[in-house]
């Protein structure tokens, strides 16, 4: 497999002294071609400004970007080999959208005829014939979304950038742009970039997670792993829900200083019967689980349950027993331990 | 229909001293500022600045005696003395209490179409009444001026409608008052006067109505759910966040007026403005430096006005 | 600001729709005159209603060689003005320097000050330098201040459009002038057309600035000013009148139209 994108000790920093902003703090990345990478993180975590310097947008300060091989760190998006999907989409308002689709073709001197097949092709890809001839001003957000979709892929990108794209769609309609893309990435072999802040969008589309935070990167793996073996707490917190202890507490339980443990992976026995015992705080409900909260020796831990094999909760104040399985536990990186 | 995308190899390049120099645009964007930026600032800077900076200049030179041209080799201040003759500062006493009298009728003519227009229009009657105040402002000045002179005429449409009205006496009563009467309205201060106010009229009806707008509707109902009457949230909300529009109208009333010499020569009696002054002299006189000088006196004024204007906080609302 | 429609009182109604009459009644009135009979004052109400008057300011010489002046003058003054005011615009629409609002108020003098002080100005700096009065002294004053025309409206339409279009466009390709070509433009053209309007109307209009820098040259509102001190054919003067208040309409309407929506909403 070829690599499609190289970041190579790449820095965005702005202002200067007492002013000065690390928005990408020395980011070494490396991108499969054909795979679907997600960058994930809260906002302001530099995930924006590190597609943004792939794209050409932004230039680095420091450190080089390679793509399919070549330095493009200082060249304009117009000499890049990618596209962009953009937030709010930047459909061209005065263009109908055939036009639209086919601008990048346009700029190349296409000749019309060819370029209008190709557009027209391109629509009936994402799922959107026949609508060539009217304007973005008449499309739904959803449609408006497959026709940016489109305009990049028309000319062969080497990497399809996609900026939070479904950030603006309604749930029914996210959920179902997001089985579309990952089919379409499918189909296409093209490497995807993409950009989320939401975790179950990363975790359900991604063959790759890359975890922003406050400009560094902080974890790269697959989804699995990202949810099974977190690196540090930001990682273990930000991706599903997390009992992260250390102190007194996880050395008693695990012999190391900082350890993660899901609430789904914790057992509910009877006091007495399980490695500790616990005060029940309250519970939640949420439909396909309980989110029983309880005390544990001051730290609070939040405890997942079938509400089939735990048809009544036991009551606030009541002791009850953990139990869990030996690789449950893992242990985070000790600097993370706050 | 293909279903897979070939990927593309290195991106087309089409070369060309264009795209170069796009390049470079690109990557130097303090260079692409300066390209912008230079023509506009230079045109400004020489001509604008230029010529500003040339007037200063010559309120500082004086007319030579015997040819009678400008004598731009030895700087005097003799223009500024003559500045605080008696007669001069008269037309600047003048002119300043006509402006501050503009600006206060402006005020109270405008107020309350303003007040309409913000808080009881809706819809097409807003865009209409919008319009209707716009219109005259971006109209011809001198067909409004000259639509006046029609109005003031001995024999015009006022006079008619006074007449009309068996209210002749209070027409001749008012143009026997000593200084703001005349001949006729046509050849009066007050004269003057109704035709600055109905010039400047639109340039303060839109600050102030755009300042109302900008009073959020959360504020009104506090203050009635508070308790407050109507009067008293005008008083005590409504008038004071409408300052600053009001603030920005007088600039343009009072700085208008100050410098217009062409409605006081049109309308009025022979009492001279500074603009006129400034006029006159360039004119025949071809007494540039003095002229210049005279000219500084609004300069002077406005700028103190402005001082005063942005403590009241105009500048936000323009 | 949420309107109120029930409570406006009768008072001020009337105030409101006073004033407006204030506004417009004397226009109204010269379009009266200009159909007056009366030629030797200017009586009320006119004796008599006539459109021999519209023939005879056809017939006048004078009046066309004033219109004509104007017109070029307003058209190589808007030019000016549409290209210096759309590269500020550009320049400064989205930027932040040191110095920026500097910029903007020197653009925004020539207008913010008195025109006499811009006239005088213009005036000493022609007389030192020995320029004698053209065609061109009279184009510079004008595009000075019409730069500011151009500009606002430029400005507005820039900060409306999305950031995003320009990356877009060089995203798919298009370089820094193919982007200005295919997206930019477009995207300002009918504010630029607006401003263009407006500009022109301004600089036909102009009177205050450009006495001081026309010497013997008669623009139309030069004419207009000498008929209004010494009148020579009334009701020429009441028919061209008539001709200007038409001629400024139109154009201001429409850039009002086209512009309509960069505006910050009046209670919309």
């Amino acid at each position: 497999m070829t690599v499609a994108v190289v970041l190579d000790g790449v820095s965005c920093v702005f202002g200067s002294g007492a002013q000065t902003v690390r928005a990408v703090d020395r980011v070494d990345l490396t991108i499969e071609g054909g795979e679907f990478f997600t960058l994930l993180g809260p906002s302001g975590s530099g995930k924006t400004t590190c597609l943004r310097m792939i794209g050409g947008f932004t230039l680095p300060t420091s450190g080089s970007i390679r793509i399919g091989g070549e330095d493009v760190t200082h060249r304009p998006p117009y000499a890049r080999p990618v596209n962009t999907v953009f937030q709010d989409y930047a459909l061209f308002p005065h263009m109908s959208i055939r036009d639209n689709v086919a601008y990048g073709l346009m700029v190349q001197k296409v000749p019309k005829a060819e370029r209008h097949r190709r557009a027209d092709e391109m629509l009936a890809l994402v799922r959107l014939p026949g609508v060539g001839d009217r304007r973005p001003m008449q499309l739904s957000g959803g449609q408006r979304q497959r026709v940016a979709l489109a305009r990049a892929l028309i000319n062969r990108p080497q990497v399809l950038l996609l900026d939070e794209p479904l950030g603006a769609l309604d749930l029914k309609l996210r959920e179902q742009m997001q089985t579309e893309l990952k089919a379409l990435q499918r189909q296409l072999g093209i490497t995807f970039l993409f950009i989320t802040h939401d975790q179950h969008e990363a975790l359900s589309m991604s063959d790759r997670i890359g975890v922003f935070n406050q400009g560094r990167l902080e974890q790269v793996a697959t989804p699995a792993a990202l949810y099974n073996r977190p690196a540090t707490r930001f990682v273990a917190e930000f991706v599903g829900a997390a009992n992260v202890l250390d102190g007194e507490l996880a050395r008693q339980l695990s012999g190391l200083a900082s350890v993660m443990l899901r609430p789904e992976r914790i057992e509910l026995v009877g006091d007495g019967a399980g490695h500790v015992s616990a005060t029940v705080m309250d519970s939640q409900y949420f439909g396909a689980f309980h989110r029983l909260r309880v005390d544990l020796a001051g730290t609070a831990l939040a405890v997942d349950l079938n509400p089939q094999q735990h048809p009544s909760l036991p009551e606030p104040g009541a002791r009850v027993g953990l139990r869990w399985a030996a690789d449950a536990i893992h242990p985070l990186a000790a600097e993370d331990a706050a | 229909m293909s279903a897979s995308l070939p990927v593309s190899a290195a991106r087309p390049a089409p070369g060309g001293p264009l795209r170069a120099l796009s390049d470079l645009l690109y990557r130097h964007r303090g260079l692409a500022l300066a390209a912008l930026l230079v023509p506009p600032l230079l045109w400004f800077g020489v001509i604008y600045l230029g010529s500003l900076f040339t007037l200063l200049a010559h309120s500082f030179f004086a007319l030579d005696e015997f040819s009678g041209l400008v004598d731009r080799s030895t700087f005097t201040l003799q223009n500024f003395r003559d500045l605080l003759q008696p007669a001069n500062l008269d037309v600047m006493l003048r002119t300043v209490l006509m402006a501050v009298a503009v600006t206060v009728a402006c005020t109270a003519i405008g107020f309350p179409i303003a007040y309409y227009m913000a808080r009881h229009a809706r819809g097409s009657q807003k865009a209409l009444l919008y319009i209707a105040v716009m219109l005259p402002l971006w109209s011809s000045y001198l067909v409004r001026l000259y639509a006046w002179k029609l109005l003031l005429a001995k024999e015009g449409a006022i006079s008619w409608v006074f007449a009309e009205m068996h209210l002749t006496w209070l027409l001749d009563a008012l143009l026997a008052t000593p200084v703001i009467g005349g001949n006729s309205l046509s050849f009066s201060r007050l004269g003057t006067f109704l035709v600055f106010v109905y010039m400047w009229l639109p340039f303060m009806i839109l600050p102030i109505q755009a300042a109302i707008e900008r009073i959020p509707g959360s504020l009104l109902e506090a203050s009635s759910d508070l308790g407050a009457s109507g009067r008293t949230t005008f008083w005590k909300v409504i008038f004071p966040l409408a300052m600053p529009g009001i603030a920005a109208g007088s600039i343009f009333t009072f700085s208008l007026t100050l410098g217009d010499y062409i409605i006081p020569q049109v309308i009025g009696d022979s009492t001279l403005f500074i603009g006129q002054v400034v006029y006159r002299q360039q004119g025949v006189a071809g007494n540039i430096p003095f002229a210049a000088a005279f000219s500084l006196v609004p300069i002077v004024v406005i700028g103190v006005y402005l001082w005063f204007a942005k403590r009241l906080g105009a500048f936000d609302a323009l | 600001m949420r309107s109120d429609p029930s409570k406006a009182g009768w008072g001020l109604k009337a105030a409101t729709w006073g004033a407006v009459l204030f506004l417009h009644l004397p226009l109204a009135l010269i379009i009266l005159y200009a159909f007056s009979a009366e030629d030797k004052s200017y009586v009320f109400p006119p004796p008599a209603l006539t459109t021999q008057w519209f023939a005879a300011a056809w017939e006048r010489e004078d009046v066309w060689a004033a219109i004509g002046l104007s017109f070029r003058v307003a058209l190589v003054a808007t030019a000016v003005a549409m290209v210096l005011g759309t590269l500020a615009a550009a320049g400064l629409a989205r930027t932040r320097f040191f110095g920026r609002d500097a910029i903007s108020l020197l653009l925004i003098l020539p207008i913010a000050l008195p025109g006499v002080i811009t006239g005088i100005a213009l005036r000493s700096a022609y007389g030192a330098l020995e320029i004698p009065f053209s065609y061109w002294t009279i184009v510079i004053g004008h595009a000075t201040f019409c730069v500011v025309v151009v500009y606002n409206n430029a400005v507005a339409r820039l900060r409306r459009t999305s950031p995003s279009l320009i990356e877009a466009s060089m995203d798919l390709g298009a370089d820094t002038f193919q982007t200005i070509r295919y997206v930019i433009l477009p995207q300002l053209g009918s504010a630029l057309l607006a401003g263009g309007l407006l500009a022109f109307a301004l600089s036909f209009d102009e009177v205050i600035v450009t006495t001081f820098t026309a010497g013997q040259q008669t623009t139309l509102p030069i004419w207009m000013l000498q008929e209004l001190i010494r009148p020579r054919q009334r009701p020429v003067t009441n028919v061209v009148a008539v001709v200007i208040i038409a001629l400024t309409f139109l154009p201001i309407l429409a850039a009002y139209y086209l512009t309509r929506a960069d505006e910050t909403p009046a209670g919309r």
